[in-house]
């Protein structure tokens, strides 16, 4: 790992849930007398991971793997229940509100939902300025006006449509809002978390063009949280694939696309419907996610996996780095038992 | 690009009150109720707190049209020889004034309340709320009972007189506080997941400012919905606890107190003093509640059609 | 010979307070006995309504103002509701993107398996409950008996699905109607249910109108393929032909605009500048002219007409 150009780096990071409620929910009556039993949603389980400055780091998974929790924890939203997250080398997750501001200047985020995103009672002026007044106290109206009407070209929004109310506009032109609010502090770092699912195909292009010009022009490192993995090919540098709350390959987007190592990565690629192709054989996983309230013991994906022996039931396997630099956490890849 | 009044003529809010006849009736209702409140000072035949106008001899003159009544009392006089018309207007007035009073610190109580109850979630939230059902299931009447029996015994009659007004409005303020409290917490436990919320944290702003500036505006349907219902029965509860001598002394009477100043002669035939104040007190309430359920249907965001 | 389903220019107009607006403008098409058709579009396009309006389930503002829906060679666009009822759920069904919109969370599956059964046939429950466990075998779903007993909240969003899938085969359809079927569920399970769909459609020689904005997935399970924009059809033909070969610019641009088709990673896709019209403000003429790089004079005047361009391909552009 090179610890010099290493923008973000998370370290065996946890985050569990309690959605037990209250404290009359939680009473059980178990083997005969009453207990206090408390449910945990075990969202992210001893995730380690780094972004290097300037790549395109893509997580990808499918409903309730983690992702956007992940997310929510680099950018501090959620505290983690163990592990730490170093920003530029400094640790962030245990600053208070005051120390993490200067943090907040230089990570941004942006939303799924274009509708969800934007208050619906504010005007695009007064969504916009409000990160700048708040952490430029200093900028004057005019400053101000200028800063945006910058980013608003650079995201291509009509600067005239400023005093517009967020209904006023499409899915795609909020989604260029969203992104002009997340550009308009001079951010480094940007977490993306599903930008372009809620949006059509021809918008997502445009949305995804947008992305990546802004990340040219700005030297922008981006965490890139999505399902879609046509999307995830196209823009990512490396990519992480998670399953269960549990990192279980990371690799260069080439190598992770051409040669898939770990038996759930290969089975999602073979499940994506390409245009124009009869789809190969997909292959098959037995069985259903099962629920992250209580997660199987040893490999999350055992259940699932046509390699899964007795070792796999018992032992979580660890994320170990292969010839080509791919990290796999799969016991099968290790003990070369998997047949590409 | 269009102007805001524009806008508002073309939105649907405007087309729906413009068609809708009953809507439309219990506004000017209300509006004109409103502005002989407001002008009842001057246009009262009367002022009927001023003891020099009052003649007892007047007392339990029938309406003008009625056997006995007089061109100069319209609408009769009270047991105290005042004129019904000119007492109803200020009654209204009082009534008004201590409805729109609570009302106000209801929801500066709820809306606090609520909004910190919502947004923090966890055990801020169940404390809050638990004060606001403990509230709930004390009897206001039972509470202004004490109350007023209290402020009588310290401040003795001639004080209460002039404590009345906000008495009450303190007395049903606190008493339906937890109304607010619960739409309020309802609608911004509904905001606060969404991800407009969570942009504001990414920014940095703090818990204060995100509550007020991005999830409070949010909520304001909810609040204006709940507003109009709660003033109509801000204004029953005033009519109530004057009805049972704990409101309005009847020196400066509301439309409860007159009510309840009448009750005491509509079986020796003068019925005119209780009715007339009823009548108007129906009607008031009648017209808010009307509009009030015109306002919660066209806000109310699934039986939105456009 | 005639089709299964034959639909001539049909037009769908809602009654808004601002006025009338067409959401369908003359949409034709036609699909045979076990024919799979791929109903394609941006959000908008068109492509629910119509789905929609062939079992006459659009919503009150909307209306089929004209055209012709011929089913079995019998005209249904102008049954009462009455008469509908025996065609829709029965011999034309129907599966919405959202499970829960079809299940009641209140009822076991095997009481509302047995009741659209019962709702449509004079048959025993005993019988009923074996047909349901029949059908819920056919999609493949592990221990069907105990399904039956279970509430649809007990269930995964895939499992969800296929128990929907094998609502609509109670009654043996000879259309199924699939309105988004897979967009909330993840890449795996979608693979799965597209697999099934596919085999119930080969097995039992029935029709598939698949709704959805996927190409991918419409390339993957369709035979025929229609491209719609702003409430029209603009290309019609056999899926392989027009997803290799895209005759219209629109269908063209919007293909190539999904990451990994044409484009290397990382290099900037094709866009189609701009967006779909709304129904209330579409251009004159050729509506997709603003958006179109083959744009002439004419396109702004003319509305372009369905034409053949060749390889059984319609497409509706005057440049082409």
């Amino acid at each position: 790992m090179n610890e010099d150009n290493t923008i973000l780096s998370i370290k065996n990071v946890v985050k569990h849930f309690d959605i037990s409620g209250g404290f009359l929910d939680q009473v059980r009556f178990k083997n005969g007398r009453f207990g206090l039993e408390k449910i945990t949603v075990k969202a992210v389980n001893d995730v380690s991971l780094f972004i290097k400055k300037g790549e395109t780091l893509s997580v990808v998974g499918e409903s309730g793997c983690g992702k956007s929790t992940l997310a929510r924890v680099v950018l501090g939203l959620y505290p983690p229940n163990s592990g730490e997250v170093y920003y530029g080398g400094q640790r962030i997750d245990n600053l208070s509100h005051q120390q993490m501001l200067p943090f907040r200047k230089k990570m941004q985020m942006i939303f799924q939902d274009p509708y969800a995103s934007l208050n619906p009672r504010k005007t695009v002026q007064q969504t916009l300025e409000e990160p700048l007044r708040f952490h430029h106290p200093e900028m004057s109206n005019n400053e101000i006006n200028d800063k945006i009407d910058q980013v608003m070209g650079q995201v291509g929004v009509d600067q005239a449509w400023i005093k517009r109310y967020p209904h006023e506009f499409s899915g795609g032109q909020r989604q260029r809002i969203s992104i002009a609010r997340g550009l308009i502090l001079d951010p480094e770092f940007i977490v993306a978390d599903e930008p372009v699912s809620a949006l059509d195909v021809s918008i997502q292009a445009q949305i995804l063009n947008l992305m990546m010009k802004a990340g040219r022009e700005r030297d922008l490192t981006y965490l890139f949280i999505t399902h879609d993995l046509s999307v995830v090919r196209h823009i990512s540098t490396r990519v992480a694939v998670m399953y269960l709350g549990t990192l279980c390959e990371l690799a260069k987007s080439e190598d992770l696309f051409a040669f898939p190592r770990h038996p759930y990565t290969k089975a999602l690629l073979s499940a994506i419907p390409v245009v124009g192709e009869k789809r190969a054989k997909q292959i098959k996983l037995k069985g259903e996610v099962p629920t992250p309230v209580k997660l199987p013991t040893g490999c999350v994906f055992h259940a699932r996996c046509v390699y899964a022996d007795e070792r796999c039931v018992n032992e979580i396997p660890a994320l170990l780095t292969q010839d080509n630099g791919t990290c796999v956490a799969c016991h099968a890849v290790e003990e070369n038992r998997v047949i590409s | 690009m269009k102007s805001s009044l524009q806008k508002f003529k073309e939105s649907y809010f405007l087309y729906s009150f413009r068609h809708d006849r009953v809507a439309m009736a219990s506004f000017i209702a209300i509006i004109i109720f409103i502005i002989l409140a407001i002008t009842a000072p001057w246009i009262a035949p009367m002022d009927p707190y001023d003891a020099n106008n009052i003649d007892i001899m007047n007392s339990e003159i029938p309406p003008s049209w009625n056997e006995g009544g007089e061109k100069s009392f319209p609408l009769g006089t009270d047991n105290m020889g005042r004129d019904m018309l000119s007492t109803m207007l200020y009654g209204l007035r009082t009534s008004i004034m201590i409805g729109i009073g609570a009302v106000s610190l209801q929801a500066f109580i709820g809306i606090f309340m609520g909004l910190s109850a919502g947004y923090f979630g966890g055990k801020t939230d169940a404390i809050l709320m638990r004060i606001a059902d403990i509230q709930f299931s004390f009897p206001y009447l039972m509470l202004a009972i004490l109350v007023g029996a209290i402020f009588q015994i310290i401040f003795g009659i001639g004080r209460y007189e002039q404590l009345a007004v906000p008495l009450l409005i303190l007395i049903i303020g606190f008493a339906e506080w937890p109304m607010y409290a619960r739409t309020i917490r309802a609608s911004v436990m509904r905001e606060k997941n969404k991800e407009y919320v969570e942009a504001a944290k990414v920014i940095g702003l703090s818990n204060p400012v995100i509550m007020v500036r991005h999830v409070l505006p949010n909520s304001l349907t909810s609040l204006m919905v709940i507003s109009t219902i709660q003033i109509a029965n801000a204004v029953m509860s005033e009519a109530a606890l004057s009805f049972l001598g704990l409101g309005m002394p009847v020196t400066m009477p509301s439309l409860g107190s007159l009510i309840r100043s009448g009750f005491d002669y509509i079986f020796s035939g003068s019925w005119w003093i209780t009715i007339f104040p009823g009548i108007l007190l129906i009607l008031f309430v009648l017209a808010i509640n009307l509009l009030g359920d015109w306002l919660r249907d066209v806000l109310n965001p699934k039986l939105y059609k456009g | 010979m005639s089709h299964l389903l034959d639909i001539r220019d049909l037009e769908v107009n809602f009654a808004l307070r601002t006025g009338n607006i067409t959401a369908i403008d003359g949409v034709s098409f036609s699909l045979d006995r076990g024919e799979r058709l791929g109903l394609v579009g941006e959000s908008g396009a068109g492509k629910s309504v119509t789905g929609f309006s062939i079992i006459n389930l659009i919503s009150k503002p909307g209306y089929i103002s004209k055209g012709n829906i011929r089913f079995e060679g019998k005209e249904i666009s102008s049954y009462s509701d009455e008469q509908m009822r025996k065609i829709r759920g029965n011999r034309i069904s129907m599966i919405f993107q959202d499970p829960m919109m079809t299940l009641n969370p209140v009822f076991t599956i095997g009481f509302q398996m047995i009741e659209t059964l019962q709702a449509h046939r004079k048959i025993s429950k005993a019988d009923a409950q074996d047909i349901a466990l029949e059908k819920l075998k056919k999609v493949h779903i592990p221990s069907p008996e105990q399904r039956l007993s279970q509430y649809p909240h007990e269930l995964s969003g895939g499992m969800r699905q296929r128990i929907i899938i094998a609502i609509s085969l109670l009654t043996d359809p000879a259309i199924i109607i699939a309105d988004e079927p897979t967009t909330a569920l993840d890449v795996t399970i979608q693979a799965e249910i597209m697999d099934l769909l596919q085999e119930l459609c080969e097995s039992d020689n029935m029709a598939l109108i698949l709704i959805t904005h996927d190409l991918g997935v419409v390339s993957q399970v369709t035979e025929k393929i229609a491209v719609m924009y702003a409430g029209k059809i603009i290309e019609y033909g056999s899926t392989d032909q027009v997803v290799k070969y895209p005759v219209h610019p629109y269908t063209e641009g919007l293909i190539k605009s999904i990451p990994g088709t044409v484009i290397k990673p990382g290099c900037d896709l094709v866009q189609i500048p701009g967006m779909m019209p709304t129904l209330t403000n579409i251009p004159p003429g050729c509506a997709f002219n603003p958006r179109c790089y083959l744009k002439e004079a004419m396109c702004t005047i003319k509305t372009p007409e369905l034409k053949d361009v060749g390889n059984g391909v319609l497409a509706a552009c005057h440049m082409k």
